[in-house]
């Protein structure tokens, strides 16, 4: 036993290596530091009616979710550069026949609709959040955010940041599915 | 002039706070609950300000919040619940003792009382002191020494 204690060093090192091994796969996958956990998961969605970014077509409004279909609510705003890399993929999802409520946070109406007629409209309704309340409600912290809402109006998932591809395919379809089920 | 602006600057940056005169309460006992309470209140933006601190919009809009939740009759524990309930734990700075941070407010202590206990345990039975303190030469070495001194002297000269 006590010849062996000189390699208590070297099994202190070999561990602390795993873990940093461990974590730097993690974060390459996405899961850096900076993304905080949601106590939102599971929860229902908070209790929202926000009136829609162009006048005339519906809002979004949460006693609309949780009717049985699995849905995405995503956070943007006309200001937000992430929002821009993320949108293609919203026009993917949408395309797919996913249906995502957009909510434009503390944006002017005049910017978030003119980026809309610009680069498409993935949103099957989009509304707007001008004071953020609703986006605090969530947990929101800054966009893009998205979350999905499963058929029975909880909150199943938060995205923080712009979704990508990984993402996509490795997290968000395979929930989709799952809970579409 | 310019290096009068600057340490004007310079000076003047400590005392400028985030927290802007139209966001005050005009009650100030009420106000002085709000910034006491914000300073414990983590800005999630920049994540190691507290709201009190931060110019973020959120942690503007968290502190209009927290202002409104005071004026609504909420008490102070009821003001941080209701952040708690949307960010978590993670919002407050002072993270609340429970069994998942139990290693972070303890871990310290535990790893004091394991070293101490190395410590104590390697002074009573440990060869520390064994090692220190060498045994006397014996006469054999003594002679083998006094032939090395000597030789060193008489090696002057060799190649």
């Amino acid at each position: 036993m006590r010849r062996l204690m000189f390699l208590i060093p070297l099994v202190l090192f070999l561990g602390l290596a795993g873990w940093f091994a461990v974590r730097l796969k993690q974060i390459d996958r996405g899961d850096t530091p900076d993304r905080l956990p949601s106590v939102m998961i599971d929860k229902p969605v908070p209790a929202f009616d926000l009136p829609p970014l162009v006048e005339g077509q519906p809002g979004v409004a949460s006693a609309e979710l949780g009717d049985g279909k699995v849905r995405l609510v995503n956070f943007w705003a006309s200001w937000c550069a992430p929002c821009r890399s993320e949108h293609p993929i919203l026009m993917r999802l949408a395309g797919q026949g996913v249906d995502i409520r957009g909510i434009d946070y503390k944006d002017k109406a005049a910017d978030g609709q003119a980026i809309l007629a610009r680069d498409g409209n993935p949103y099957a309704a989009v509304a707007r959040d001008e004071s953020g309340r609703t986006a605090i409600d969530f947990g929101v912290y800054g966009v893009p955010e998205t979350y999905v809402i499963d058929r029975q109006g909880r909150i199943r998932y938060r995205q923080v940041g712009p979704i990508t591809p990984q993402d996509l395919q490795n997290r968000i379809l395979p929930l989709i599915n799952e809970l579409s089920k | 002039m310019a290096a009068l602006v600057l340490t004007a600057t310079l000076l003047s940056g400590p005392l400028a706070r985030a927290v802007q005169p139209d966001e005050m309460l005009p009650d100030p006992a009420m106000e002085a609950r709000a910034r006491a309470i914000s300073k414990d209140l983590r800005c999630l933006v920049c994540q190691n300000q507290s709201i009190d601190d931060s110019d973020a919009p959120l942690a503007r809009d968290l502190r209009l919040l927290l202002r409104e939740r005071l004026v609504k009759g909420d008490s102070d524990a009821q003001a941080v619940a209701f952040l708690t309930d949307r960010y978590g734990d993670y919002v407050l700075l002072r993270p609340p003792v429970r069994p998942s941070t139990y290693l972070l407010w303890f871990g310290p202590f535990a790893l004091l009382v394991v070293g101490g206990g190395i410590l104590l345990w390697r002074g009573r039975h440990g060869t520390v002191g064994a090692e220190a303190v060498a045994p006397p030469l014996s006469a054999e070495e003594k002679a083998h020494l006094a032939l090395l001194m000597d030789d060193k002297d008489e090696g002057k000269g060799r190649p």
